[in-house]
């Protein structure tokens, strides 16, 4: 197996439930060894679907999967235990103890005991305490911890987290996001879907959206910021305004704030931004202002957009 | 083959029994205790020998059988249901685990613990009733045959089931019925004609026969015929579990 494999290696594939309902319509997709890559979408766009299709867990439709070059249907043994999941839900099984829930996962994949791996594992995700507790006397966030216990106890090169800090408090979330850092330093590759657009650009070094069942968008996510995002310049006002003055009227200006702020959208992209431009006009019309300040618009921002493009009818 | 996925399905199987012992061994051997009480040292002595068998010993392979088929039955089904109802079936899905490895754990701790039932019943019974074990290997294959297809049987049901009551329904409608009906109490000759012809065709009248053969040489139909029951059912079971794992059958979307 060549170093330069991908770590999966999605062509075409589609998946039309029993229902009627079609969950993917050619998704075709490559996710390279060792980076996060976080899938976006609104509810029902098909994430969940791919993810567990290449887990096994849905009988996939046309196309083809690879895990590290091993097709999931003609070489599945070696494809699965190549791949932890993490689901959305936290399913455990509420008698069971800490220890013994994240040892049956281990066993599950095929690999013999090891118990001084088993309680690091527990020791980094701080349950240690916990590995003698049933799981039904854990709090939501120990339970979601687990469940990444579980999902890496058999040393998994390819990690899926379906919604991993789905009601999760922000502490956690963070402590989350160092782990499955941990994790890529180590060489596992993450792919994780999330609501949290925030917990895309803080963690993903590539975002893919999915809206209805088709892939409308795979970046790199500073590229996708700087080529789809645009920048925000307030002007803080020394005394509000009634109107736009007339030099600005040509720009994409605005005022907020009952006319205590000058809000002007541009391109952080362009060769030109006007913002220069902009502050001159200023100056020459005499208005003059306290403060300066710009914003990043947010990934969310980005995605909304795309996803209203794409229902626009636009290509 | 995947052994060490088929020892943690198995291994915790037997310790989900470990914690629910009450229910699991010691209300069916106490409940089969009862009839042993009952029709063997109370009622039974008022009734004549069956085939030179004394009624309270006639009844004993019978209940054993009752007690095996639905506790096999009920603990594979609950075994496979519950992962299904809880959503932790999603491990079970995505592990590099086979069909046959998978039913290999369930059915396989399933039917060890339906054997141990079965021989803590036999010693359970001994305490209130004279007991002889004419072809005691012969018990031991009718017990284990007998425990491994029905806990196949249980597994087919705990995956067709959405609901609780289904996976009662089977057992105690029809399993307890049908063993009821199928020579537990008594003979097929002690019966009507035309009774005679319809007990023929229930199944579990095969399997009783069979298992009272290997402790008092008497049986309704010829020993070959209870044994090539079993088989044929057996080989059912795993076709239908063969076709449940390629399909997905209520297991994979």
């Amino acid at each position: 197996m060549s170093i330069d494999t991908p770590a999966i290696e999605i062509s075409e594939l589609g998946k039309t439930y029993a229902s009627g309902e079609q969950a993917l319509d050619g998704v075709s997709l490559t996710i390279r060894r060792g980076e996060i890559f976080a899938l976006l979408g609104p509810n029902g766009a098909g994430k969940t679907t791919l993810i567990s299709i290449i887990c096994g867990i849905v009988n996939p439709g046309p196309g083809r999967v690879r895990v590290e070059g091993f097709d999931i249907v003609r070489d599945w043994r070696a494809a699965r235990s190549l791949i932890g999941l993490v689901p959305q839900e936290l399913h455990t099984d509420a008698f069971e103890s800490v220890w013994n829930t994240v040892s049956f996962s281990r066993g599950l994949f095929g690999l013999a005991p090891k118990p001084a791996y088993v309680e690091q594992l527990l020791r980094d995700l701080t349950l240690w305490d916990k590995r003698g507790s049933e799981m039904r006397t854990l709090s939501g966030g120990m339970k979601r911890r687990v469940m990444i216990a579980k999902a890496l106890a058999h040393e998994p090169r390819v990690l899926f987290l379906d919604e991993p800090t789905a009601g999760v408090d922000v502490e956690l979330r963070r402590g989350m996001w160092q782990v499955v850092r941990r994790l890529r330093d180590n060489g596992v590759t993450v792919v994780l879907t999330t609501h949290y657009i925030e917990e895309a650009e803080e963690m993903a070094d590539r975002v893919g959206v999915i809206h209805r069942g088709r892939l409308v968008e795979v970046e790199a996510t500073a590229t996708l910021m700087s080529r789809l995002g645009r920048k925000q310049l307030s002007v803080n006002l020394v005394e509000p305004l009634q109107a736009v003055p007339e030099a600005l009227a040509e720009r994409d200006v605005s005022l907020a704030e009952d006319g205590h702020t000058l809000v002007y959208d541009y391109d952080a992209a362009a060769e030109e931004t006007g913002v220069r431009q902009l502050l001159a006009a200023l100056e020459h019309s005499g208005v003059a202002y306290r403060d300066i300040s710009t914003r990043q618009s947010s990934l969310e921002e980005i995605f909304v957009n795309l996803v209203n493009h794409r229902e626009d009818g636009a290509p | 083959m995947n052994l060490y996925a088929i020892r943690a399905i198995y291994r915790a199987e037997m310790a989900r029994t470990g914690r629910t012992l009450l229910q699991s061994i010691v209300s069916p051997v106490v409940s089969t205790s009862l009839y042993f009480v009952v029709f063997g040292a109370a009622i039974g002595s008022r009734i004549p020998e069956i085939g030179g068998v004394s009624y309270g010993a006639f009844i004993v392979p019978g209940l054993i059988m009752l007690m095996l088929l639905t506790q096999s039955v009920s603990m594979a089904a609950f075994a496979i249901y519950f992962p299904k109802f809880l959503g932790t079936i999603y491990e079970l899905l995505s592990a590099p685990v086979s069909f046959l490895e998978v039913v290999i754990g369930y059915v396989g701790a399933a039917a060890t613990k339906a054997v141990i039932l079965g021989l803590i019943i036999l010693a359970t019974a001994s305490f209130f009733v004279p007991l002889e074990i004419a072809h005691p290997l012969w018990m031991l294959l009718f017990l284990v045959l007998t425990a491994i297809t029905f806990s196949l049987f249980g597994f087919i049901l705990g995956v067709w089931a959405d609901g609780f009551e289904k996976l009662q329904f089977v057992p105690l409608l029809i399993i307890t019925p049908l063993a009821f009906l199928g020579g537990t109490f008594y003979t097929v000759d002690m019966l009507p004609p035309f009774w005679q012809t319809v007990t023929l065709l229930n199944p579990v009248l095969y399997l009783i026969s069979g298992f009272r053969w290997s402790f008092y040489g008497v049986a309704d139909v010829s020993v070959a015929l209870s044994l090539g029951m079993i088989l044929l059912f057996l080989v059912l079971c795993l076709a239908a579990v063969w076709w449940i794992f390629r399909t997905g059958y209520r297991l994979r979307e």
